[in-house]
């Protein structure tokens, strides 16, 4: 799993470290398939994903997609933002599926069960839990508390909760106690890894 | 053939948002309404991304990478605005939180049939992002569009040809010529470009089911 709307909220930093790490063969997870020619595109690029699923994949500057899309490299599921956000979430939460009327009567419902609940069509989705969650927080504390900034939050919370092992990349550690309770968006229990990233920080 | 310019369709969109809604724009011509609501008027607009309360566009030299809309444009945040994640902002949709939203189409069936999020040619590539959270989870869909591809084809279709993004969602419809009502009768014209005839639209409509006295 990937965070990030786009460029906001997207762990460069992160992706160049799996870059440099070398896994290759990968199921990504992430709302974009990339943009121009760095971070979730610079690891399209080096031909480590074997699969992507994600909500929006074309943009105008999703070449790097678009090419090893038509190019027969690379496999995309397409998930409807909300229940790519919501698979996301139940995977975090312990919930195996659910259902939801967005997408019913779609070419993206084609082999997926149906229930009329209340009297409206639903489909089943399933939860999507990941191996690693790779997010962008602004601050962590020790134990791994987080809060973002502004609209870079976007999936970093609901993917934090879904991965056996979440690393975030901050742009600052401060001590325990220095996050006021009340503010703190992702608590440390669902953060493994906190990794400061110089120059993380968008302003 | 009197048309509508594309400010013009905004602003007749604006005026029927009331007070007090939640609004999402969609990408594209939506986007456009945000700038035609009158100032006595509050009206408080979501972004999928994790936004309530989206103000307008920034200074140029005070744009803000992590503060983007859906379209990921730099925006700007009025006063109350808040900031959730993805799950939360899905759910103001999904939950029917939100009182109405404006997207753009390719087609819109006489049943309110909605396609616009995928031509159907086999060499594109798909993309569907939120829009069918939007269409099945708002309170009101509004389509707001040009009434006629550039080659002159009707938008409002007895059936859908493109791919779906949700069956029978649509409740109004804004063209540059007309503003019509989905209702079980077909479409009903509330309101018409001046110098534009109902039997003038019903001609360049891919249907006959259009009636209503406007104006």
């Amino acid at each position: 799993m990937i965070g990030g709307f786009g460029t906001a909220g997207m762990p460069a930093e992160l992706i160049d470290a799996l870059i440099a790490q070398g896994a290759t063969a990968l199921t990504i997870i992430s709302n974009n398939a990339g943009n121009a020619e760095a971070g979730l595109a610079a690891l399209l690029k080096a031909k480590r994903v074997r699969k992507i699923v994600c909500s929006f994949p074309r943009q105008s500057d999703s070449w790097v997609f678009d090419g090893l899309y038509r190019a027969g490299e690379i496999a995309l599921e397409l998930v409807p933002q909300g229940t790519l956000a919501e698979r996301i979430r139940a995977a975090g939460a312990g919930i195996g599926a659910f259902f939801t009327p967005t997408g019913y009567g779609t070419q993206l419902a084609e082999g997926k069960e149906t229930r009329i609940i209340d009297g409206r069509p639903h489909l089943l989705e399933f939860a999507l839990p990941a191996d690693v969650a790779l997010i962008k927080a602004d601050r962590a504390d020790r134990w791994g508390n987080l809060v973002y900034r502004k609209a870079a939050r976007n999936f970093g919370p609901i993917m934090a909760t879904a991965a056996r092992c979440t690393i975030a990349q901050v742009s600052g550690i401060v001590d325990l106690g220095a996050l006021d309770p009340e503010t703190i968006v992702t608590p440390g229990i669902f953060v493994h890894r906190v990794v400061i990233a110089a120059g993380a920080a968008t302003s | 053939m009197t048309r509508w310019t594309r400010d013009e369709m905004a602003s007749r969109v604006a005026r029927d948002i009331p007070e007090g809604a939640y609004v999402n724009l969609g990408i594209g011509l939506p986007t456009l309404v945000a700038n035609h609501f009158s100032k006595d008027r509050e009206v408080i607009l979501h972004s999928e991304n994790g936004i309530l309360g989206v103000g307008p566009s920034p200074a140029v030299g005070t744009e803000d990478p992590d503060l983007i809309n859906a379209s990921k444009e730099p925006v700007t945040l009025v006063k109350g605005a808040a900031f959730f994640h993805h799950a939360d902002s899905f759910g103001m949709m999904r939950g029917g939180h939100l009182d109405v939203c404006v997207l753009g189409a390719f087609q819109v069936s006489v049943a309110g049939d909605l396609a616009n999020w995928h031509t159907g040619q086999l060499d594109a590539i798909p993309a569907v992002g939120g829009a069918m959270d939007l269409a099945s989870g708002a309170k009101q869909v509004f389509v707001m569009m040009e009434h006629l591809t550039r080659n002159g084809e009707s938008k409002i279709v007895e059936r859908c040809t493109y791919p779906l993004t949700c069956a029978a969602c649509v409740n109004r419809i804004y063209t540059d010529l007309a503003v019509m009502n989905v209702t079980s009768e077909g479409l009903e014209v509330i309101d018409m470009c001046s110098g534009v005839s109902l039997d003038e639209l019903k001609r360049v409509s891919g249907t006959s089911r259009v009636f209503g006295r406007p104006g």
